[in-house]
């Protein structure tokens, strides 16, 4: 059979095609013990601490590449981030792909070694996937879907609901890169730009910070509504105001200048490489040296601080001249604006 | 669009000095020391001014007299609702696509918005640039692409290139659905509204990069109000303010240009002469305002064929006007956003009522979004 150089629906079909595109494709970038046992479900071990964690997503992001990555490093960093807030080891990903009849297979096995390399680079193994093909225009080129497990120290538990007055609230690092990267190449809204995307696994940087500050509350990347939503989410889950000083916030003046451009709030638009950890008070320094101290962590800060108990809890931002304002949730989706 | 000499000169500016805190405290207090416990209201006319002040929570830090009103500034908001049903009538064509800035896509009309009629499996695209939306019409010659042109001199010129453009390269399947319209007449409007008592105009900062100054001092010379242009950082909207309350205590108005790095005397002539040969002046229908003489743009008869309104004869359903939105009077000044009873409860962005509660330059999604604590 002749090497094909786009996704035909064969390879859908549970026949030789598809079992070509497992083995060249899959396999040869993949390549773990699990998958190679060739069964229909990858068996590993975890330590005996009884009680894992596990999380799932779907990546359907358009375009498929953009400056710094591409669907498939999202794919990993984004299971393996949600996974690892849970402050587990995260171990293994199962991987499930949607391809659309025509798409190029160069531009699969991009994605798909990418996938490999940061799966090595964060230490987890794919352990587990599978391969559908859809007619054309059944989807947008490719979809991926990847869950993830890990084991869950004894002792650790993690919660957006953990937050106390008087805790203090990190960043791992510059805010909207991803949001901004992959808007700047969008169809019909393409602009000049530097901004790369931030997808990066976080799971050794939350071990850091587990390590340097164990009374940790919790953590929570701040993909999809921004930083936005993930403190208006621990603020509701703990029933607690928050409050950030908008100057604290690290942003780069490529992103802030794109969102003003557009029209976004910075605080509302998409990270795939950043993590929000609450802390106790006394334990902020040593975790924003931990952060300081891991790769991806390096432009880290204290944002804000968690203030009183309340029934209708509200996350504020102050800006430097001592106004406030309320920090809502991104409604519906960003779009850019007119002028 | 900015002149050459702005755009040359914006390369060698320290931006931070624009976001300066203590200068933004020390032009707070300055506001305060100006105004005293004088009444004055002061107007922005520009739905990105609207939005910034809400950004920077900058009602909260005034005198207590001095309130800053939204004005007719966001062009998706002043937009009549027959614009936009027809807008959404040129969408249910077969084949259409539809080519839009993103704002318009939520906007209801009467019954429905091109966002509902697009997960209704209509083609419509968000473009940034309507010249991308030229480029969409060459790849798809067999489709019509009409482009939805809404906005004030800011977006105007952009348009006017696109239909020359067109014209040039010859894109007989590519048009443009006209609602443009200009500022000075919503100004004139504004001014001459007994119900709004406006006692200084925070003039916008994109728009005068084209027109420049002129078109404003009739403000002084009819209505003895001042004006300030001014850009949009923090540091240049107080500066703006600051210099509009000594105009208004001065008792000696005049209009003036405190964001020079972006804005010339003069404006843009290229700019304006692009528009001047594409569009014509009409008379316009404005929501809240309602029709204004000369006010709004047309697609000269010259280039007939790139206009969406006069080569298709589609169907517009009868205009319904939101019941108990009072985004009309918003518009105009006449109440702000929190006095309108839908206002946070039947109207918020999840479920908007009106257009202004929508667009990101909208006054209520502006007060919505940056409610102050």
């Amino acid at each position: 059979m002749a090497h094909s150089d786009t996704v035909l629906l064969g390879h859908g079909s549970g026949g030789q095609m598809m079992k070509r595109i497992i083995d060249d494709v899959f396999l040869e970038a993949f390549g773990s013990p699990e998958l190679l046992a060739g069964n229909d479900a990858g068996v590993g071990t975890l330590p005996a601490t009884g009680r894992i964690a596990m999380s799932t997503d779907s990546f359907v992001v358009t375009p498929q590449f953009f400056p710094g990555g591409n669907i498939g490093r999202l794919a990993i960093c984004g299971t393996v981030n949600d996974v690892a807030t849970s402050g587990a080891n995260v171990r293994y990903l199962s991987c499930g792909f949607i391809l659309e009849e025509g798409y190029p297979m160069d531009d699969l096995r991009r994605i798909v070694t990418t996938m490999a390399e940061t799966a090595r680079e964060a230490g987890v193994r794919i352990v587990t996937g599978d391969t559908k093909v859809v007619e054309r225009g059944g989807a947008d080129g490719v979809y991926i879907n990847t869950a993830g497990v890990g084991e869950v120290p004894e002792g650790v538990n993690l919660s957006g609901a953990n937050c106390q007055p008087g805790d203090v609230i990190l960043v791992s690092g510059t805010l909207g890169d991803h949001g901004i990267a992959v808007m700047s190449q969008r169809e019909g809204l393409a602009f000049g730009t530097t901004i790369e995307t931030d997808a990066a696994p976080l799971n050794h940087l939350i071990a850091a910070v587990m390590e340097a500050a164990p009374h940790v509350r919790c953590f929570r990347d701040p993909t999809r509504g921004g930083l936005a939503s993930t403190l208006n989410e621990f603020a509701s889950a703990s029933g607690v105001n928050m409050e950030i000083k908008e100057d604290a916030v690290p942003v780069r003046d490529e992103v802030r200048g794109a969102c003003d451009m557009l029209g976004y709030d910075v605080l509302q638009v998409a990270n795939e490489g950043k993590m929000v950890a609450v802390v106790p008070a006394d334990e902020a320094d040593a975790a924003l040296s931990a952060m300081h101290g891991s790769r991806y962590g390096e432009n880290a800060a204290i944002i804000g601080t968690v203030g009183s108990v309340s029934g209708d809890p509200v996350v504020r931002v102050r800006t430097p001249w001592g106004s406030t304002r309320i920090l809502d949730m991104l409604v519906g989706e960003q779009l850019p604006r007119i002028c | 669009m900015t002149t050459s000499n702005a755009t040359a000169a914006s390369r060698d500016i320290n931006f931070d000095a624009f976001r300066d805190p203590v200068l933004a405290r020390e032009l707070i207090a300055r506001i305060h020391e100006l105004a005293g416990d004088r009444q004055i209201n002061l107007m922005e006319v520009c739905g990105t001014h609207t939005m910034s002040i809400g950004r920077y929570g900058f009602r909260s830090v005034m005198p207590a007299g001095v309130k800053l009103l939204s004005g007719p500034g966001c062009p998706v908001c002043v937009t009549a609702n027959h614009d936009i049903d027809h807008a959404i009538a040129l969408a249910r064509m077969d084949d259409a696509i539809i080519t839009t800035f993103g704002d318009m896509m939520r906007v209801p009309g009467s019954s429905t918005s091109l966002a509902q009629m697009k997960a209704a499996g209509r083609d419509i695209r968000i473009v940034y640039s309507p010249l991308d939306a030229l480029d969409i019409a060459a790849a798809n010659p067999e489709r019509q692409v009409i482009f939805m042109g809404v906005g004030f001199e800011t977006t105007t010129p952009t348009i006017a290139a696109c239909i020359l453009e067109a014209e040039a390269r010859d894109l007989p399947n590519f048009s443009v659905y006209c609602a443009h319209k200009t500022t000075p007449a919503a100004l004139r409007a504004i001014a001459n509204d007994p119900e709004t008592r406006i006692d200084g105009f925070i003039l916008p900062g994109h728009v005068s990069t084209i027109t420049g100054l002129a078109p404003y001092t009739f403000l002084v010379d009819e209505f003895q109000t001042p004006g300030v242009v001014t850009g949009f950082e923090p540091v240049d909207i107080l500066e703006g303010v600051a210099e509009l309350v000594r105009l208004v205590v001065s008792g000696k108005p005049a209009i003036e240009n405190a964001y020079q790095r972006g804005v010339s005397t003069d404006g843009n002539a290229v700019a304006r002469a692009l528009v001047a040969q594409a569009f014509e002046p009409c008379d316009a229908e404005w929501r809240g305002l309602g029709t204004i003489p000369a006010s709004g743009l047309r697609i000269r008869d010259a280039f007939a064929r790139f206009d969406a309104s006069r080569r298709f004869s589609v169907q517009i359903e009868p205009t319904v006007e939101p019941r108990g939105c009072r985004c009309g009077d918003v518009l105009r000044g006449a109440i702000t956003p929190g006095n309108c009873p839908l206002f946070g409860r039947a109207c918020t962005p999840e479920h908007p009522v009106g257009p202004c509660m929508v667009s990101s330059e909208g006054s209520c999604a502006a007060y919505f979004r940056y409610r102050e604590a």
